[in-house]
């Protein structure tokens, strides 16, 4: 009787591996949501390996047959997006260009501020903190107008400089909230030995807590670089024809061709757009998980 | 208090153009655009003011309304099979399932993409002449029908199913971490009394993760609330009006229909519905802690 009980006391242990009728059952849904989940991606690479006659004669679940790469390379170089037929590459570039100053310099604004919030006493800083609380949750369209209006003012409207500061703007909060919460939990004898050495508040930021930051700076850039390359709204209306993104040339790419419409080069088009969010997850893994958490629920 | 902060002038003059900036270019947009919404602007901002006449006017426009319907809809069939899905997943993968790594990877992935790829990707699948349906009248099934985005009191479904498959991953998520948060010795207890193991999980452990639950029906709302993307890349708001969103409605209104005074008295009235129902939220989620522990 006691080995039995002693047992139980690690009850959520692994289990034998006997599959009982409910065991069957969780796998069989966990199965099927699988393959719910995995079928899009399953017919979107095989489709982008067919050729055009295929997909009218051939099912979507079907392997390719005359397996080609010539999807890839026209919605690479020469699909057309109601503009131009340059292809994707153009919107690739672009959404490299505005992604990677974006980046940075949100991350580097949301340290800077959520350092300040945290380890600093400074006037109304629990009111700056709600505001852009708000900022975070109310939708973009609440702010859109006023900010096309500045912006066209001061003449920059539809430019570079545009929409990587509107993502500034916009990936501010979330960053704050990031990095203030991280900042908060450094131990603050660290801090005060600092203040006794004479570091002054750059010093300190530089020196110790930059380098201990690590760790969240690695989740804020999963968390940046996923929201800015996926972005379209912002990209639509403030970055210009130009320097349309990805996103937005792949929806012109599909949405507005006439005539029969290349299905293998759409499916390819968009495996492409959606590659560099794709990579990272897979690499990136529980820190993705851990990005979205902090990102999404606590800060 | 734990700390003493001494106050520095670095900090001030640091502090100072951030104020600059969220007081520009979040409060004072807002107020620009509420007062916008309070004129008789149309093409361009003027500064007649004439009370809350767009507002009389947005909600005596048809399309608004059907917009409200719509996402009120999409919003309520998203949240609902999102929590059954996502709870259901992470009962599973804390189950000790095999590959429980592979699964949460398979399941999480749509989150990683952007709603324009969802999209276009549904909006395959879901084409009657060459995507699911063709795929299963050529298996010979040939009474299956799946036209839900061409017809037009289907389309909403289709929406949601494609939200559904992008968002359930992050919901299984925070309910696994959810799940995992809560004290083991439930699981002992329940043992000892011989309580089979879904009793437990739906009449104590799913009570006991409220606070996820909430949380996961926040960040849904809000993000149905700013759906946009989706419907463009999906629907593109068709057919007719039959997913059109209010999100959607603002942006054409704005930018193709050039009727800012539409726009911003329908911004005005997300930005009301906003704060009414988050803001008891914000506070106790982000400024509670300041006055019980530490």
């Amino acid at each position: 009787m006691t080995s039995v009980v002693a047992t139980q006391t690690h009850a959520r242990g692994p289990r034998p591996n006997r599959l009982t009728p409910g065991r069957a059952g969780i796998y069989a849904f966990v199965v099927v949501s699988c393959l719910f989940f995995l079928m899009p991606l399953y017919i979107m690479v095989v489709t982008s390996f067919k050729t055009q006659d295929e997909i009218r004669m051939s099912q979507i679940f079907a392997l390719p047959r005359d397996f080609t790469v010539q999807p890839w390379i026209e919605a690479w170089s020469s699909a057309c997006t109601g503009v131009s037929c340059d292809g994707l590459k153009i919107g690739f570039l672009n959404s490299v260009t505005i992604t990677v100053p974006a980046v940075i310099l949100s991350i580097l604004a949301g340290a800077i501020l959520g350092y300040s919030l945290s380890l600093w006493r400074t006037k109304g800083s629990n009111l700056l903190f709600g505001l852009l609380l708000a900022g975070a949750f109310l939708p973009y369209q609440i702010f859109i107008y006023p900010l096309v209006r500045v912006y066209a003012y001061v003449s920059l409207y539809g430019t570079l400089f545009n929409i990587i500061t509107v993502h500034v703007i916009f990936g501010l909060p979330v960053m704050t909230l990031l990095f203030r919460n991280y900042f908060a939990s450094v131990p603050i004898e660290l801090f005060k030995a600092a203040r006794v050495d004479g570091a002054g508040f750059w010093r300190i930021f530089i020196s110790i807590m930059l380098p201990l930051s690590t760790p969240m700076v690695i989740v804020a850039v999963i968390l940046q670089v996923t929201g800015i390359w996926n972005d379209f709204l912002l990209g639509t209306v403030f970055a210009g024809q130009t320097n349309w993104p990805m996103t937005v040339q792949l929806n012109n790419i599909v949405n507005t061709t006439q005539g029969t419409r290349a299905y293998n080069v759409d499916m390819a088009a968009t495996i492409l757009t959606a590659a560099v969010p794709l990579t990272i997850y897979f690499l990136s893994g529980r820190w993705f998980v851990r990005g979205i958490a902090a990102g999404a629920v606590k800060g | 208090m734990a700390r003493k902060q001494k106050r520095s002038w670095g900090a001030t003059l640091t502090i100072i153009p951030f104020w600059v900036l969220i007081l520009g270019a979040y409060v004072g947009t807002m107020i620009w655009t509420v007062f916008i919404s309070m004129t008789s602007s149309k093409m361009l901002p003027n500064s007649t003011f004439v009370g809350f006449d767009q507002y009389r006017r947005l909600f005596a426009t048809d399309r608004w309304n059907i917009a409200v319907h719509n996402i009120i809809i999409y919003g309520a069939l998203l949240m609902m099979l999102c929590l059954v899905i996502g709870f259901l997943m992470a009962v599973m993968l804390d189950s000790r399932i095999r590959a429980e790594d592979t699964v949460r990877t398979i399941v999480l992935y749509p989150y990683a993409m952007s709603f324009i790829v969802t999209g276009l990707i549904w909006q395959w699948m879901m084409n009657p002449t060459v995507g699911l349906e063709k795929a299963m009248h050529d298996f010979g099934w040939t009474s299956f029908s799946f036209d839900w985005l061409v017809t037009s009191d289907k389309a909403i479904y289709a929406l949601v199913i494609a939200g559904v498959w992008q968002a359930s991953g992050l919901i299984t998520a925070l309910m696994l971490a959810g799940l995992r948060g809560i004290d083991q010795d439930i699981w002992k207890a329940s043992r000892v009394d011989g309580i089979p193991t879904w009793r437990v999980y739906f009449s104590i452990v799913l009570p006991m993760m409220r606070p996820t639950i909430v949380t996961a029906v926040v960040l849904m709302s809000l993000s149905v609330i700013k759906a946009y993307d989706l419907v463009v890349a999906l629907t593109g708001g068709g057919p007719g009006l039959s997913t059109d969103v209010p999100a959607k409605f603002i942006m054409d209104f704005f930018f193709e229909r050039a009727n800012i005074g539409l726009a911003t008295a329908a911004c005005s009235v997300l930005l009301a519905f906003v704060l009414v129902f988050f803001t008891p939220w914000f506070y106790f989620e982000y400024f509670r802690e300041k006055k019980g522990n530490r």
